[in-house]
């Protein structure tokens, strides 16, 4: 780690020499884009960072980045990432992977690195489809849809990533999407300073196999109707002049309602560092799909000892204890006898 | 029983120079422990040894049952021995179950030290005895000694405040007594050590030591045996010793190998019988730095080793059999990276659950060919205990100097087995050098100066290990087809031709970095056994037994399972017949004869239990004697 400051980069730094390969019009571009625009005002070292990702289209995001970079195996980032993290805690390890990869063949890593709280920056771009393998439905597909492999209407009660990163016990949950580029910046800063798994969910549209699948939420002239921006410390309210507000029910339900008839003070008021994930959880469940307003911003912020520099103390504290391990003394550890 | 009259002075111990003893009884009764505090005294003065833990799969089988029977066999002498021994001298079994599960493998007049206590009519009909084998004169080629172990332990710990069912978790402390007593056993390491180990428990280790001594002094005072036995200290060459296991020879020689490359060292690891103890030694040495990490499952276990790997750790991961399978697509992942990932497999029998506390050879051919597309990869075997830490070492050294993962090979035989190590001078050890990338290794055609992280040294053909943070050397790699050098992604057929038959060439070439077949061949002889890993101690003991008859053998243990060492082909076109002694249906012999068309003949066992000494020599004279 060098104490020198940090080279001034520019959006062309952090971009590879390599062609990007997605469709015209995937809303992956639009993702790339607002990273390698954000990167240079992060303060961070091209030599430091770390894109790894799994399969899918989403998974070839690393090869876009001119830095250190691997793309894996369908589902396996989340796990090497925590071999890198938890060894090298100088380095600045990104995760991209998509709905398919991270929550179906991979959702096993993505648990685990959330609840160990392994310090890395996930970004799942859900597009509730699979798109690498030619539009199959995914683990975020609403039930009923119709793929290639579902003529008939998909059976699957879809997963809502939020809720099961929350779940998982995840310190930091967001969600984004592909169509508002500073609101992703926003998002991916406030992951990116988090120490600990941070879990972001981006909404991106797959024009090829999915189009549109959050334009009723997404699209410019729904936004403002349909998409309730939560800020910390802010009452959680939208819709044209925030015509809209959350409330929460004396049953603890939560629900949208005119903000006038029940006025400002009675409006749920953000909270993403509660300890309890219940009102985060109960944020996540307000729209069942993007056809209804829903919550985009941080859900949950909250500090926890993150996982590396808990296995770098165990360390420490045994080398302080033991004194640095000698090899002789370990092979005599056990009870020796000399023969002359 | 009780007797206050002085010891009888026995006449001078007899002097045996071998014996071996098991040690039998439920999987709750502690025989392992038993087992093992018997083996520490007899290493600690000064005999050879070699053990055999035999426990069942279930932690807690039904009591009293024979899948229940847990066993411990050891073998001490006064001279170099290679196994456990092949029929034991001494049977102590704890119920008749013990005895009936083991009695079929007893040496023709062998001693029985039966715990009668528990050979009531419930205990002998759960072990499927219609009639007492006590009684019924069905033992009559053996030597019973009828011990009340259990009553006579409640009784000595009465007087100490343990109650009858507490105290009769002590008698395995009497059974180690009264062997302590039979084979002149020093007796205050053992009492020292259960002052130690039970030190939080004070009435435990209270009953403990008062059992011990209480079977310590059954053998010296009651007139029931004739004399006791003396195994004097075995020769050994002038050095420093002590007691390991194969997993802690394994775990230590890790630990060795990270230090001798100057790597830190990262252990991804998931679980699983019998491997679990390298992790539960290694999560014990924080003080090496060692970054010990229990994953979610055997997938994660190889994969995060496999980015400790890519920031620069030595990275491994620990299995068995099951595990194995489900790293084949992580493993094949760092065949196309070529990353350095060393893959430890402890066998155990298969497939599927199979048996998981017994041992077997037969993952070779997965080791060797369990990864879709051609994905060739070192394999090293481990061949006794102690030769875990050897091997260990050199399994890293060739996946960090050829930037691949290796596969290193134990088994349950090995990894729970015991012998005397000599230890190893560990400043001598030679150095491995990760020589990771520093700068750029190419210049463009308009003159930068760029990293190709798929440039290869012209010897090894390894590629440069750039760990992230050195600016400059910004990479991307993939398990996507490379182009060979710049290492960018490629779909170029012919490139991927190309990039096949480097990874295979590199593979191949290790065989130059490796010593020539090491052969004991004293004199010409015409048969040749062939085998690795840990048939090492019956089938040097089998080749020793058959030269002792005047015959002439030849024996050589590979180590290095791919690549051969170079002259592997060469030593088989020496002898007119070759025999590859294999726990499994004949693997090694497979990819001998098919690599060099020579006819070895495979001699097989897959009951989960070693070779015998007894039957390699049968089937070396067999072949000897055999008329084509
Ligand atoms: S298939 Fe869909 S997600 Fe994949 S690159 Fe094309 S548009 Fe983007």
């Amino acid at each position: 780690m060098t104490t020198t400051a940090v080279p001034p980069t520019t959006r062309k730094d952090w971009a590879s020499d390599q062609e990007v390969r997605w469709c015209p019009g995937c809303g992956d571009y639009s993702i790339l884009a607002a990273l390698q625009m954000l990167l240079p005002d992060l303060g961070v070292r091209r030599e430091n960072t770390v894109f790894l990702s799994g399969i899918g289209c989403a998974a070839r995001f690393p090869y876009y980045m001119s830095t250190y970079g691997l793309h894996s195996i369908h589902g396996r980032a989340p796990a090497i990432a925590t071999g890198l993290a938890t060894t090298r805690p100088d380095l600045d390890v990104w995760v991209v992977t998509g709905d398919g990869d991270a929550l179906s063949i991979g959702g096993n890593h993505l648990i685990h690195a959330l609840r160990r709280n392994v310090r890395m920056t996930i970004l799942m771009f859900n597009n509730q489809i699979y798109g690498l393998t030619k539009g199959q439905y995914s683990p975020t597909s609403e039930v009923a849809k119709v793929t290639k492999s579902t003529p008939f209407g998909s059976l699957d009660t879809p997963f809502n990533p939020v809720s099961l990163a929350l779940g998982a016990e995840a310190s930091f949950v967001a969600r984004t999407h592909d169509m508002d580029r500073q609101h992703m910046q926003g998002v991916f800063r406030r992951a990116h300073e988090h120490d600990g798994a941070a879990f972001v969910e981006v909404y991106q549209n797959c024009n090829v196999f999915n189009d549109g699948a959050f334009e009723k939420i997404t699209g410019r002239e729904h936004r403002e109707s349909m998409l309730i921006p939560l800020v910390h410390g802010q009452p959680i309210r939208f819709g044209p002049e925030g015509t809209w507000g959350v409330v929460q029910q004396p049953d603890g339900r939560l629900e949208i309602v005119e903000a006038s008839t029940v006025g400002d003070a009675a409006l749920l008021v953000h909270d993403e560092s509660r300890e309890d994930p219940g009102l985060a959880f109960a944020l996540s469940r307000l729209s069942r799909g993007p056809y209804e307003p829903t919550p985009i911003g941080v859900f949950r912020a909250v500090p926890r000892a993150e996982y590396g520099a808990e296995m770098s103390r165990q360390i420490a504290v045994a080398q302080e204890r033991r004194g640095l391990g000698d090899l002789k003394t370990l092979l005599r550890s056990g009870a020796t006898w000399s023969v002359e | 029983m009780t007797t206050t009259e002085e010891p009888r002075h026995h006449a001078e111990p007899q002097q045996v120079d071998r014996v071996v003893i098991r040690i039998a009884g439920d999987s709750g009764d502690g025989m392992q422990l038993t087992g093992d505090r018997f083996t520490e005294t007899s290493a600690l003065f000064g005999n050879d040894l070699a053990t055999f833990p035999d426990f069942p799969a279930e932690i807690r089988a039904p009591a009293g049952t024979l899948a229940g029977v847990s066993a411990f066999q050891v073998q001490i002498s006064d001279h170099d021995i290679l196994t456990p021994g092949d029929a034991p001298n001494v049977l102590v079994a704890m119920n008749p179950a013990a005895l009936r599960a083991n009695i079929g493998v007893m040496e023709n007049g062998a001693t029985l030290l039966v715990n009668v206590d528990a050979f009531d009519e419930r205990s002998l009909h759960k072990a499927g005895y219609e009639d007492n084998p006590l009684t019924d004169n069905s033992l009559s080629a053996f030597t019973v000694f009828e011990v009340p172990m259990t009553s006579l332990t409640q009784e000595v710990c009465k007087e100490a405040g343990v109650k009858p069912r507490d105290a009769e978790r002590s008698k395995n402390f009497f059974a180690l007594g009264l062997l302590s007593w039979l084979y002149n056993r020093p007796v205050e390491p053992t009492i020292e050590w259960i002052g130690t180990k039970f030190a939080e428990r004070p009435l435990v280790s209270e009953a403990n030591t008062r059992a011990f001594r209480a079977g310590y002094h059954f053998g010296e005072t009651v007139e029931l045996f004739e004399a006791t036995y003396e195994v004097r200290p075995a020769h050994f060459d002038p050095g420093e010793y002590t007691q390991v296991t194969g997993n802690q020879a394994l775990a230590w020689g890790l630990i060795a190998a990270a230090r001798l490359a100057g790597l830190p060292l990262f252990l991804g690891s998931y679980p699983i019988t019998p491997a679990s103890d390298i992790l539960h030694e290694l999560s014990r040495r924080k003080e090496f730095g060692v970054r010990t990490f229990q994953a979610e499952d055997e997938i994660a276990g190889v994969g995060s080793a496999l980015g400790a790997a890519f920031g620069g750790s030595l990275g491994v991961t620990t299995t068995s059999g099951p595990g194995l399978d489900l790293k084949s697509e992580a493993i094949g992942l760092a065949i196309n990276l070529e990353l350095s990932l060393l893959v430890v497999d402890i066998q155990r029998g298969g497939p599927s659950t199979g048996l998981p506390t017994k041992a077997e050879q037969a993952d070779l051919l997965h080791a060797m060919y369990g990864r879709h597309g051609e994905a060739p990869l070192p394999i090293v075997a481990a061949k006794t205990p102690a030769h875990c830490f050897e091997a260990a070492i050199e399994a890293a050294r060739l996946a960090i100097t050829y930037r691949t993962p290796v596969i290193l090979l134990s088994d349950g035989y090995l990894a729970n087995g015991a012998e005397p190590w000599r230890l190893p001078d560990v400043d001598a050890l030679p150095r491995i050098d990760p020589a990771f990338a520093t700068e750029p290794n190419h210049t463009s055609a308009d003159g930068t100066a760029e990293f190709w992280p798929y440039l290869r040294d012209e010897v090894t053909l390894a590629r440069p290990w750039a760990p992230p943070g050195v600016p400059g050397l910004e990479h991307r790699i993939g398990g996507l087809e490379k182009a060979d050098g710049s290492g960018n992604v490629s779909y170029d057929t012919v490139n991927h031709e190309r990039m096949v038959h480097l990874r295979n060439d590199k593979i191949a070439g290790i065989a130059a970095s490796i010593p020539p077949v090491d052969v004991d061949d004293e004199d010409g002889a015409e048969l040749l056994v062939l085998a690795w890993g840990s048939t090492y101690g019956a089938v040097a003991a089998g080749v020793r037994r058959v030269r002792a008859r005047g015959q002439r053998v030849a024996h050589a243990h590979l180590v290095h399972l791919n690549p051969f060492p170079r002259d592997l082909g060469d030593v088989l076109r020496r002898y007119s017949k070759v025999l590859v002694p294999e726990m499994n249906l004949g693997q090694l012999s497979r990819l001998v004869r098919s690599e060099y068309l020579v006819d070895a003949r495979s001699l097989n066992k897959v009951q989960g239990v070693p070779f015998r000494a007894a039957e390699i020599e049968a089937a070396i004279l067999s072949h000897l004697g055999g008329a084509e």
